[in-house]
């Protein structure tokens, strides 16, 4: 196998984008990550996309993009799994180079879903659920993250008021991301009395509706340094399942999968949880960031409320998670969360974060994934 | 809209709480599956779950998707049957108050949804406390 780089980066601002389409959305960042890099030639690309179909009745991406990037005949594909389908696209691409089938892959994530009302986003996102036996019974998203929050609470004590402080952490973080969809602090306060969407979790425990791509630009990493900018290698990879009906796991209140392919991309890139610098995580929901905290081995099972109370999470803490604002704040535009990811965590690396920027960063890890779990992929980056 | 078969070829699950008992390690799938999760044995009887329980998580949908607008607030639930299976479902006659982990409760058959003016009714099994 074949090391593999992120030799450039694109990514637009979030938010609603009433007036681009999908294409339009996709191709802005597409065209800055060549740019990044100063490619002058694609040999393939992989999209991630959750929901085209349902958010704007449009399948068959790989080659509608490939033609509106003005890049055909190179070969294309869409891959999927849920909100982890950025994520499994960058891990897909990985492979490609890694394996030698391809030299320069551009690896894309995109979601377009304001074009539909929010009870057809919600029913969309839904089919990320178990159609049959949870979806069938009225379960949404935020209904099933409320599950495990309950669970996690009644197991753990973890409190309302730490399940808030994850949302105003991410938005301190996203004050300082001008591409955020939501670039503006909040309150514990705000969190708490902001309005119910499924017991206990709060409108703004949630993550938003957005539409938004991301892209970056892998190479052989003996090739990068041909490029002459600072690269970043991605020194592991991991993936794992888990049922994605919640009611058929062992434990509502931990994240197997996640833990799982974080140990698996640990141990591809010879590294220990602590060697990291910074985290970019899965927060859809603020209980999710609590518990991918404990299942990162961050802090102990349980433990993931009392972490963000004391800071351990904040960007001047000992694990800065989610520096870009997160899902939270820098908005969750399902198909392209795990791409954008990468990005933020290769402007961190590069030194090139702003105000948001990790003193001395040289390790960075990216965990993302699907529904309650059900998939999840890590990947980590070190600097070189 | 789906055609109607999608209903009703789960109707043993859901009218008549069928099962499928793995006969190798005596898992309890449901619903049942071809391969057994646990030992990935291939043989399997019918069996019927439990009818009680307790509550292990829940929460009340107050943004509901589109088959259950009319519903919404509705309370959902995860129970522990007696016989050990998890199953998800909405928790009925209840008030949203008294809701709590541990909690006792039975399943009922009730509707579920309405497809809409021309789609069938779906039915199926809801949580009330005991």
């Amino acid at each position: 196998m074949r090391d593999v780089a992120i030799i450039g980066v694109g990514m637009t601002k979030w938010g609603e984008l009433w007036e681009k389409s999908l294409r339009s959305v996709f191709v802005e960042s597409a065209l800055l990550a060549i740019q990044d890099a100063g490619v002058d030639r694609i040999d393939s690309m992989v999209i991630g996309c959750m929901s085209s179909g349902l958010f704007i009745g449009q399948e068959h991406l790989s080659s509608l993009l490939s033609d509106y990037l003005g890049r055909n005949p190179v070969p294309a594909s869409r891959v999927e799994s849920a909100c982890s389908s950025g994520g499994l696209a960058l891990r897909q691409g990985f492979i490609e180079v890694a394996s030698g089938m391809s030299d320069i892959v551009l690896v894309g994530g995109v979601e377009k879903m304001t074009d539909v009302t929010g009870c057809e986003a919600t029913f969309a996102l839904g089919t990320a659920a178990d159609q049959e036996y949870e979806s069938y019974h009225g379960l949404t998203f935020p209904g099933l993250y409320a599950m495990m929050a309950v669970a996690h609470m009644h197991k753990y004590g973890t409190t309302r008021e730490q399940l808030a402080m994850v949302a105003v952490k991410n938005h301190d973080n996203g004050s300082k991301n001008p591409l955020a969809q939501f670039p503006f602090k909040i309150t514990v306060e705000a969190v708490i009395n902001s309005v119910l969407v499924a017991d206990p979790l709060r409108i703004l425990d949630c993550s938003p509706i957005t539409d938004g791509a991301a892209a970056v630009i892998l190479c052989p990493a003996d090739k990068a340094k041909a490029f002459k900018k600072p690269f970043v290698r991605i020194s592991g990879s991991g993936q794992a399942t888990d049922t994605i009906a919640l009611s058929s796991r062992n434990d509502i209140a931990w994240l197997e999968s996640t833990h799982i392919a974080a140990s698996k991309a640990l141990s591809m890139a010879g590294r220990k949880i602590g060697d990291i610098d910074l985290f970019e995580v899965h927060d859809c929901f603020t209980i999710a960031e609590i518990m991918i905290t404990e299942a990162l081995g961050l802090v102990p099972k349980g433990q993931g409320g009392k972490a963000v109370a004391e800071g351990l999470t904040a960007r001047n803490g000992k694990f800065p998670v989610n520096t870009s604002g997160g899902l939270k704040a820098k908005g969750h535009p399902v198909g392209a969360t795990g791409v954008a990811q990468a990005v933020e965590i290769v402007k961190q690396l590069r030194g090139e974060a702003g105000e948001r920027q990790i003193k001395n960063a040289k390790r960075g890890l990216a965990q993302n994934m699907g529904g309650t779990g059900g998939s999840a992929l890590v990947h980590v980056f070190e600097a070189e | 809209m789906p055609t109607p078969s999608r209903n009703w070829r789960e109707i043993p699950q859901r009218y008549r709480l069928e099962a499928g008992k793995c006969q190798g390690c005596h898992y309890i799938c449901f619903p049942p599956r071809l391969v057994c999760p646990r030992c990935g044995g291939r043989e399997f009887v019918p069996t019927k779950l439990a009818e009680s329980g307790k509550l292990i998580t829940y929460t009340i949908i107050r943004v509901p998707p589109e088959p259950f607008e009319d519903q919404a607030p509705y309370a959902v639930g995860i129970a522990e049957l007696d016989d050990g299976v998890r199953l998800t479902a909405q928790v009925v006659d209840c008030d949203f108050a008294a809701l709590q982990v541990g909690m006792r409760v039975k399943i009922e058959f009730r509707k579920i949804s309405e497809e809409g003016n021309a789609g069938v009714i779906a039915y199926g099994y809801k949580f009330i406390p005991e």
